[in-house]
């Protein structure tokens, strides 16, 4: 594998967030954003894994950059992740991946928390990600209050940043999170980390709606959300239904290799986004 | 120039905030270090937080109570001990000894725990929860959740569960919960990452009540006013024994919140200079890269929640840290000690276990006073420094903690202990056990001569 290009994707040949999330739209549905680390089972699995996504619905993959104390993430997530960095994965396997998997119909954005950012330098990360094909990075734990490196990196290199809102954030910190994003807002459905839930709260819809008020033109709900039903509900208010640990689940669960079971997931979770516009679906 | 006159009658707790230059500085930023970096969900907590304690500062009735509690509960002030023999092997300097080992709970810990209980009752939270690594902290936090009627969850890496088995114990008899962390290194840090998550989770209804000058604003700050008043009394009790200034100020840093205690009082005596020390664990040594000495080993980054110093690879990964002392085994710090280093304002040097376990023998060999292995770097870096500084100097060192809870470990370090009691575990004190009787023989050549006797 080649390390990524610098120069090579000028924002033409990539495919932003915005564009993906438009797309589902003009068919009349949400997008679906699939979850996966880097590195698990193997980078090269990884990628494996993230194709199927891509061939079985997903308008976006977010890769995750394993991180060594991720605060924001539940059993699942840390466990996979935990094996990635046992493994060896190094940041660079993920621009890596990026490279191998942009151009393929779906936007690819990079989910980490800021220290791996930090450490890589936010201005050289943007540019290499830019330059690997890459749509944008999800920051968990990073506000815009103390984004101002990352936000003048990622306009100079035109990479999406998505900044997350929460059903405890008022209505000034919506705004605030809405005006620094670009691409989509990330939505938290639930107080908590990562995990496959039993139900998305119904007040999640309440959190689009006022979200979108703040002013954000994309919102994608994540956390929780595990199965098409749950895909359908949250489809039928939201820009893009986001799914990570119910995909990761079934790589834990499987044989090295067999992508069957995942692919399976992603096509239950593609007819939920499907149908969450269809007739009455919205209510 | 700040005051030197000594005051009549002991130093209160104060929460005010001073307004000489180091002093005054209050967050979010100190110089490059800082800030909050953490989820969005748990900004309106933070902001919360601010606004409670920023209230309470300037509250007389919270001051009231705040002050109660420290004089009826914990026993404040705590006493500054002279410790004649120990100084002699500290090249003749004379030590002076702040006892927060003897506040209830043996630990400075109490002082931020009791004033962050008040904020959580004010906050009308009904549950606290907290990280601990030696346990002191996590004594601290269950006492508090005890006397205030408050749910208790006290996160521990598994590690330290099995290291300080005892006050895992005295948590539990104190009504708490304690949850063994299995991820990551199981220590300290991952201690932190579950009780972040947990508060995301409840937040409607905890407190996270952080032990340490670390994590997100407005922890650093307020941790650290709630600590104040160790270096408050300290200074003033050394000025009343001495006449002067001490010539420096040594304490053992961690995440560093006993550290920035006694320090703050003295940051704006620099003319003529008070020298602050910190004391990292410096583990089985620097160059092995088993340590937990964050400013000496480590670079800038953000972990838990602030920019700070941290131990990590180039990738920005966290290296797990080590340490003989489980409180002080920490991949971070507060990042005002950042700041501190970064300024040339104190110094921070590592201590390895032995020096360390070196120092906790010969203080109880020669003062009757058994230190936790945390506080011990401290007096190792007092003894150090005081074979730098020689005769006519004097040292304050911040005892922060009693070391009941580390009979095992010592015994361990020491020896003392038949192999057929000591658990399976092989590893973790490589090499050959401390030298007791060469410490026996250091600690009674301190013992006065006839002449020196009748000199006294």
């Amino acid at each position: 594998m080649t390390a990524p290009r610098s120069v090579a994707a000028s924002g033409t040949d990539r495919l932003r967030a915005g564009h993906a999330i438009d797309a589902a739209r003009a068919e009349g549905r949400p997008a679906l954003i699939g979850y996966l680390p880097v590195g698990f089972p193997s980078v090269q699995g990884s990628i494996d894994a993230a194709r199927t996504l891509i061939d079985h619905g997903a308008d976006m993959i977010e890769l995750g950059l394993p991180y060594s104390d991720p605060v924001m993430d539940g059993a699942v997530i840390q466990q996979a992740a935990s094996a990635a960095l046992a493994a060896g994965t190094r940041t660079r396997h993920v621009l890596e991946a990026v490279e191998a998997l942009s151009g393929r119909g779906a936007a690819i954005l990079v989910m980490s928390y800021w220290n791996p950012i930090l450490a890589y330098g936010p201005d050289a990360f943007a540019r290499d990600l830019a330059g690997a094909g890459g749509a944008g990075v999800i920051t968990p734990d990073l506000i815009p209050d103390e984004g101002a490196d990352w936000i003048a990196a990622s306009e100079e290199h035109g990479v999406d940043r998505v900044f997350l809102v929460a059903p405890s954030s008022p209505a000034d910190r919506l705004a605030y999170v809405a005006g620094h994003s670009r691409g989509f807002v990330y939505a938290a459905s639930t107080m908590g980390v990562t995990g496959t839930r039993a139900s998305v709260s119904a007040a999640t819809e309440g959190l689009v709606e006022r979200t979108r008020a703040a002013g954000a033109r994309n919102v994608c709900v994540g956390l929780g959300v595990s199965d098409g039903a749950q895909a359908a509900q949250v489809g039928s208010y939201a820009d893009g239904v986001i799914v990570g640990s119910a995909f990761v689940r079934a790589l834990i669960e499987s044989p090295e290799g067999d992508l069957a079971p995942l692919a399976a997931v992603a096509d239950d979770l593609r007819a939920g986004v499907d149908r969450a516009r269809g007739a009455g679906a919205r209510p | 120039m700040t005051d030197t006159a000594p005051q009549d009658g002991p130093v209160l707790p104060e929460l005010t905030r001073p307004t000489t230059p180091l002093r005054a500085v209050t967050g979010p930023y100190f110089g490059d270090f800082g800030g909050r970096f953490l989820p969005e969900a748990l900004v309106p907590a933070l902001d919360e937080l601010t606004e409670v304690y920023e209230k309470a500062l300037v509250d007389p009735e919270f001051l009231a109570e705040y002050r109660r509690l420290c004089a009826e509960y914990t026993g404040r002030p705590s006493l500054l001990s002279e410790a004649p023999r120990f100084s002699r092997l500290a090249g003749g300097a004379r030590i002076l000894l702040k006892r927060e080992d003897l506040n209830h709970t043996g630990s400075h810990k109490i002082n931020n725990v009791l004033g962050q209980a008040l904020l959580t009752r004010r906050m009308g939270k009904t549950r606290v929860i907290a990280e601990t690594g030696a346990g002191q902290h996590g004594v601290a936090t269950a006492t508090a959740a005890a006397l205030f009627g408050l749910e208790c969850t006290i996160y521990m890496g598994e590690e330290d569960t099995e290291r300080q088995a005892l006050n895992v114990a005295r948590m539990r008899l104190l009504g708490a919960d304690v949850v063994a962390v299995s991820q990551g290194s199981r220590t300290l840090k991952d201690a932190i990452n579950e009780a972040f998550r947990d508060w995301v989770a409840n937040v409607e209804t905890t407190h996270y009540l952080l032990g340490t000058v670390a994590g997100p604003h407005p922890f650093p700050t307020m941790v650290r006013d709630f600590h104040r008043i160790i270096g408050e009394e300290a200074r003033s009790q050394v000025l009343e024994r001495t006449g002067a200034l001490p010539d420096a100020v040594v304490a053992c840093v961690g995440g560093g919140s006993n550290a920035m205690g006694i320090f703050h009082a003295f940051l704006d005596d620099t003319d003529p200079l008070v020298r602050l020390v910190g004391c990292e664990a410096g583990g089985d040594g620097i160059a092995t890269g088993r340590h937990s000495a964050t400013l000496t080993g480590g670079t800038p980054g953000v972990l838990h929640g602030a920019r700070s110093f941290v131990m990590q690879d180039e990738d920005g990964q966290t290296i797990p840290s080590h340490s003989v002392s489980a409180g002080l085994d920490y991949p971070s710090v507060g990042p005002e000690h950042a700041w501190l280093a970064a300024t040339g304002r104190a110094e921070y040097r590592a201590i390895d276990d032995g020096p360390a376990m070196d120092a906790f023998a010969l203080l109880s060999m020669t003062e009757g006073i058994m230190p936790a292995v945390e506080s011990a770097h401290a007096l190792a870096g007092a003894l150090e420094l005081g074979r730098e500084l020689g005769e006519g100097s004097t040292i304050l060192v911040s005892l922060s903690g009693r070391g009941d809870k580390d009979v095992d470990t010592a015994s361990r370090w020491f020896g003392l202990v038949d192999d057929q009691d000591r658990p399976a575990e092989q590893g973790t004190f490589p090499g050959v056990p401390g030298d007791l009787e060469h410490l026996r023989e250091l600690a009674r050549g301190t013992l006065d001569t006839p002449a020196q006797e009748a000199t006294r």
